[in-house]
């Protein structure tokens, strides 16, 4: 590698930090893109011009095969469908680092010798193809093409650890003999196929944004056990910020469900389909209001806070969302969005959800700059979301919600639920704040809920 | 252990450490295209996938390479496609502006 790849590729690498950096304030994020876009674009081509490279049928027609894919993929994806989208480009960066080590091997394979390369090469094909089949049960699930609940069977975590293990052997036993080793290497890579796929269908589906997140992260180390691999330090940077990113919104996404990784990991939560029983015999008295009923109270109230949930983008309703969120500020009505951080399929999910419905991304407070202005506000709206405004999360020590952050709902004057039935959320936990005299519960899909609302509103 | 290895796992650390401080400043807001952003940054094994492509030792590794590229770009291409369609969506209100 020559002296000027060398600079070129630094530049790449600072361009790729300048540009996640601008994706500090949305602001600036749009021109951070186009600097991480500048960057990918610099490596590229200072590697086209490397002088080693003999025939460039291959490398054109992957460019262009791979290009034509993205491109469809990138404008034809629906705003709702983006975890699985993110999903599906964590499979493939997995799998590029498998062919890319791999063919690292085939092609140098005389040299391929001290540890320090046994080990990269090893681990590159591991995570790498980990990250590639378990991305593509996350996108199946996703999707919906594969039931979302948890498969689990029998010595699951165990069998895990064993093929974990049996890479290592296998990766010490390439080690032993790297010329004849070839079969080691591909029985390496069909283990971790297998373990990609049994490490991810025990995760339910309110799990999935620990997962994307998680993989994320994962195709990023892989991208950096290439670097290795390669002696490349462009990659080698790369993999690690994008490492780094993962491991850090898996660690909020845990949080904000107050669970350990582990716990998500392992414990396959959501495995006995908890249909509202929990409440057992009891039936609580609801009163049910209407469309009516809730635009009379939004004409006297003077600040609003609308809490969306995953329901929201289900029932197609955030634009009308948007135009209800319109009428009640032109009565000079105060109106914000609380986002909570488990909001949506991946993390930051539902903001995409409302920006696209050109909501005004200053309305969007995350969960801990708007907690404490409930009690000052007039009408709390809970739009699809039930798990985040349990109270029983604050107290109820055997519920699964227990020690979760919530949105503090009930503290504000009016609670106004639009909710299909009384069922229960993924926790299976029963929410008392529908039973409570200041909770008004509107039943009801809920854009048509919300467009009778808007149509009230505009006659007046 | 050689000093390139060596040389290397300075490198990896200490980028890691630039990315947590980098990220989390990202605020919540941004969490998505963050993470389709940094999928597409993770495609830069497109470097690795060119060279094996092109190189030409042999056939398989030029196919291998091949497949490489074509899963890179696609990782690469769409990543950065998406996040810029969904960071076009983020506006802030005309009329607050104006004031």
């Amino acid at each position: 590698m020559g002296a000027v790849t060398n600079v070129v590729y630094l530049i790449a690498s600072v361009l790729f930090i300048l540009g996640l950096k601008k994706l500090g304030s949305p602001k600036t994020a749009r021109q951070g893109n186009v600097y991480s876009m500048l960057g990918m674009l610099l490596a590229i081509v200072i590697t086209l011009l490397d002088r080693e490279i003999i025939d460039f049928t291959y490398i054109i027609a992957g460019l262009l095969v791979g290009s034509v894919i993205g491109a469809i993929a990138a404008k034809k994806v629906e705003m709702t469908q983006m975890p699985q989208m993110v999903a599906l480009f964590n499979g493939f960066g997995g799998i590029a680092s498998t062919f890319v080590a791999y063919a690292e091997f085939v092609n140098t394979k005389h040299l391929v010798g001290g540890t320090d390369v046994v080990v990269s090469l090893v681990l590159s094909l591991l995570i790498g193809t980990v990250t590639f089949t378990g991305s593509m049960i996350a996108f199946l699930k996703l999707q919906g093409w594969m039931p979302g609940r948890p498969i689990v069977f029998k010595g699951q975590v165990a069998f895990n650890g064993l093929l974990l293990a049996a890479t290592f052997v296998l990766g010490w036993m390439f080690g032993m003999d790297t010329l004849n080793g070839q079969t080691f290497l591909l029985v390496i890579i069909a283990i971790a196929a297998v373990l990609g796929v049994t490490s991810v269908i025990p995760i339910g589906g309110a799990d999935m944004p620990v997962v994307i997140s998680l993989l994320n992260s994962y195709s990023g180390l892989a991208a950096a056990a290439t670097g290795f691999v390669l002696s490349n330090n462009v990659l080698i940077i790369s993999g690690a910020l994008v490492g780094a990113s993962g491991i850090i919104l898996t660690q909020i996404m845990c949080v904000a469900m107050n669970r350990s990784l582990a716990n998500v990991l392992f414990a396959a939560v959501g495995t006995d389909s908890g249909s509202g029983a929990s409440s057992g015999g009891e039936q609580r008295n609801v009163t049910r209001y209407t469309a009516d009923d809730a635009a009379m109270i939004f004409e006297n109230s003077e600040s609003v806070i609308i809490v969306p949930g995953y329901g929201l983008a289900v029932a197609q309703a955030q634009h009308v969302m948007n135009e209800l969120m319109q009428l009640l500020e032109k009565r000079g009505i105060n109106v914000r969005f609380a986002i909570h951080p488990v909001a949506g399929r991946m993390p930051g999910h539902m903001n995409v959800l409302l920006a696209e419905a050109n909501v005004s991304y200053d309305k969007l407070v995350e969960m801990d700059a708007i907690n404490d202005d409930f009690q000052s506000t007039d009408v709390a709206l809970v739009v699809g979301a039930n798990d985040v405004i349990n109270p029983a999360a604050r107290y109820k020590k055997d519920s699964p919600l227990y020690g979760m952050p919530i949105l503090n709902v009930d503290q504000a004057q009016r609670v106004m639920i639009i909710k299909r039935s009384l069922a229960t959320g993924f926790a299976g936990e029963d929410n008392e704040l529908f039973y409570d005299d200041n909770t008004m519960m509107l039943f009801g899909d809920a854009k048509k809920m919300l467009t009778d609302i808007v149509k009230i509103l505009k006659d007046e | 252990m050689n000093e390139q290895i060596l040389f290397s796992i300075y490198i990896f650390v200490l980028a890691i450490f630039v990315g947590f401080e980098v990220i989390t400043k990202v605020p919540p807001l941004l969490h998505t295209p963050l993470m389709s952003g940094s999928n597409a940054i993770s495609g830069i094994t497109i470097v690795g996938a060119i060279l094996s492509a092109g190189l030409g030792h042999s056939t398989l590794g030029q196919v291998l390479g091949m497949l490489a590229v074509i899963s890179a770009t696609i990782n690469v291409v769409g990543g950065f496609m998406v996040t810029d369609r969904m960071l076009e969506m983020f506006k802030k209100d005309k009329k607050k502006e104006a004031k």
